[in-house]
């Protein structure tokens, strides 16, 4: 059935030159574009203060004894002779390093009822080298100001994370760089 | 005649693969099922580099460099194909939606396929994600803090993750999760989105030609060893990684990260893709009228069943009480009004009833099988040149009446694979000299099997087939798209020398006998 269609026709030499050609140009762009252009996250002389913790702030109000008019309003099986409401404080973190304020953020308590811990973070580059790092943060809406402080020189190498986190215990923790 | 700017861009590009790889091996054409190749390629040699892999924190690193350099010409080589047959998917990806788009590919009735294929693109790139998770080097951890931040980002998640990651709450168990979404939970996911993505098309294809499917694993194979695949420096949470290769193909969100917020960033990323989602609707194009089914010259044969291309045909018991089992039933919505279904009627024989109307048992509302028989014989009846030659086209290819003079005239069709082979034969019998019949170009149709079920129906491997009483050597077919005048004019040139010295033939040979 002479000249009916066109049909598959036999791959010439030349066809599989300009195939090799093809084939080349769709590699090479998979050979650049894997790994090319580079991307620069930090300079030389640069590195990272990163602040991350979570925290529960204070809670709003202080636990009250109920009165006995109170309890006895209440059915019997949920006379608990305390009160102690849910919500808790916003937390306030401030961070300065050589005495420039570079974090200051008031994170509301999360949850339906305001009931839950904040999760603060905060990161930045810096440069390398020595700071004098001070944080103050304020979780409690009974006190002004602030109740948690800390001040310390450190000394942080390049591409180096100071990371700074918060333990109820410890309060302010310093990993990375030298204290 | 006007084509978008965006269609001849992709047609001058098929037209140059067209060149070096012909019609048959063009990857254009086999995008869809290069990717599933692709995908076989990272399917085999991830389930290689899985044995040797060790899903720990501390573990991992140090076996993709053990396989890298110390096993490079077996695990290294794998890791390499991986890799880049991983990028490869998202190129034949992104070139797959470029010609649906171009082409028009991706509205009317086509509507479903183009929205499940979007996410498609998300969920190959996700994977790439958590498959660089795993190599845990500095690479891994950009993407993991830049990823940690965008989860945070999400409305009603906890916020914690990045604050978590930073301050050293990476665990096995979390790499180990990373693992199974890897191996098991994203792979399974982007299965059935593909299985979703194909569900309205029939015949579905996933192997790409032999030669493609050589030639692109060649290649991936030269660039595994010229330039193997490597890991940066092993992650370490307490150093920022000064420089990050990253693979563009699958990380090029996370340098915006650098510059602007992560919600930001998210309302770019969803924000293109609803607006990719929308096309269809953005860009309408409405349907011709669907396929209708004439019971009363419907058997029930299933030939058009097995011909759409769209599942847009079923066959079920007979409601009718004739003394057929089956009778056919048209979905509609699935329809894509390309009319290969009245080209695949046996009762679409216009020497049937050549008084009366010709009715088939389905046909087009839009270009009927009669009307074509109608345009077929009022066409010849006016020609007035030494030769008669019809073109029979598609609307989605050249425009055939482009092409009409005193010897040529064209009659365009929806698609060429509404042409009953008995037609051609008609045209013949009705003092046509030749019939040619384009279509899209091969292996491009605008309906996926147009072109090849008529090429089958001609050479008689496909009913309904063209009858052993057609003179083949008066019949042509010729693939074309819009830009491909001249060479479509060049062949008729060639098919009027062809039929003039036949007919010459024709008119020597009585005189021979006398």
């Amino acid at each position: 059935m002479a000249d009916l269609n066109q049909k598959a026709q036999k791959v010439k030499f030349w066809q599989y030159l300009l195939q090799a050609i093809n084939y080349s140009v769709f590699m090479g762009l998979i050979w650049y574009f894997a790994s090319a252009p580079s991307v620069r996250l930090i300079e030389d002389d640069e590195a990272m203060i990163t602040i991350a913790f979570a925290h529960a702030g204070q809670l709003r109000e202080p636990c009250r004894m109920l009165s006995q008019e109170e309890l006895n309003k209440l059915p019997p099986n949920m006379r608990k002779l305390d009160d102690c409401p849910r919500e808790r404080s916003p937390v306030t973190v401030e961070a300065s390093l050589d005495g420039e304020l570079i974090y200051n953020e008031s994170l509301p308590p999360p949850g339906l009822f305001g009931d839950g811990g904040v999760d603060v973070f905060y990161s930045a580059k810096i440069s390398a080298g020595e700071h004098k790092l001070s944080l103050k943060m304020n979780d409690s809406v009974q006190i002004e100001g602030f109740n948690h402080g800390f001040e310390q020189q450190v000394r942080v190498d390049p591409a180096q994370i100071l990371l700074v986190s918060f333990q109820k215990k410890q309060g302010f923790v310093i990993t990375g760089g030298k204290q | 005649m006007l084509i978008n700017p965006v269609k001849r861009a992709y047609l001058a590009l098929e037209s140059w693969f067209n060149i070096s790889f012909g019609t048959e091996w063009n990857p254009l054409y086999h995008l869809g099922t290069l990717s599933f190749f692709l995908f076989w390629v990272i399917l085999v040699s991830g389930i290689y580099l899985f044995i040797p892999f060790h899903g720990s924190l501390d573990g991992a690193h140090a076996s993709v460099e053990y396989m890298t350099h110390d096993q490079w010409y077996a695990a290294g080589i794998m890791r390499s194909l991986h890799r880049y047959a991983s990028d490869a998917v998202v190129i034949t990806v992104l070139l797959h939606m470029f010609k649906e788009f171009a082409s028009g590919r991706y509205r009317g009735f086509r509507w479903f396929s183009w929205v499940t294929g979007i996410p498609n693109l998300w969920m190959v790139v996700t994977i790439g994600i958590t498959g660089y998770w795993l190599v845990w080097d500095e690479m891994a951890q950009y993407l993991a803090i830049g990823s940690a931040q965008l989860m945070d980002a999400v409305p009603m998640l906890s916020g914690a993750m990045t604050r978590n990651f930073v301050s050293g709450g990476m665990t096995d168990r979390f790499f180990i999760l990373i693992e199974f979404l890897h191996l098991l939970g994203q792979p399974m996911l982007l299965l059935f989105m593909l299985w979703l993505h194909v569900k309205r098309l029939s015949n579905v294809n996933i192997n790409p030609p032999r030669g493609l499917a050589i030639g692109t694993f060649v290649a991936l194979l030269a660039l595994s060893l010229l330039n193997p695949a490597l890991s940066h420096a092993p992650a370490n949470l307490s150093m920022v990684p000064k420089e990050i290769h990253i693979d563009w193909f699958y990380l090029n969100v996370y340098p915006l990260l650098e510059y602007w917020p992560a919600q930001q960033v998210w309302v770019l990323t969803i924000g293109v893709t609803v607006l990719l989602m929308m096309m269809p609707w953005l860009l309408p194009r409405k349907d011709g009228a669907k396929a209708v089914v004439d019971l009363e010259h419907c058997n029930g044969c299933g030939i058009c069943f097995d011909d759409c291309p769209f599942d847009a045909i079923t066959v079920q018991a007979r409601t009718d009480g004739a003394r057929y089992e089956h009778e056919v039933v048209v979905n509609a919505a699935l329809c894509g009004a390309c009319g290969i279904c009245a080209g695949s009627c046996p009762a679409s024989n216009p020497f049937r009833s050549s008084r009366a109307e010709l009715k088939t048992g389905i046909d087009m509302p839009q270009l009927s099988v009669d009307k074509m028989r109608h345009q077929t014989r009022e066409t010849i009846a006016t020609m007035s040149g030494d030769l008669k030659i019809i073109v029979y086209g598609c609307e989605h290819g050249l425009n055939v009446k482009r092409l009409d003079s005193d010897d040529v005239q064209g009659i365009r069709l929806i698609c060429s694979g509404m042409l009953p082979p008995t037609l051609v034969e008609y045209a013949l019998k009705q003092g046509a000299d030749g019939v040619m019949v384009t279509g899209c170009r091969h292996n491009d149709c605008y309906f996926r099997f147009g072109n090849r079920w008529t090429r089958l129906r001609f050479e008689g491997e496909r009913k309904p087939i063209l009858r052993a009483r057609a003179e083949r050597e008066r019949i042509r077919i010729h693939g074309a798209a819009e830009p491909d005048k001249r060479e479509i004019e060049q062949d008729l040139e060639e098919f009027r020398q062809h039929l003039r010295k036949l007919n010459e033939t024709v008119e020597q040979a009585p005189q021979a006998t006398d």
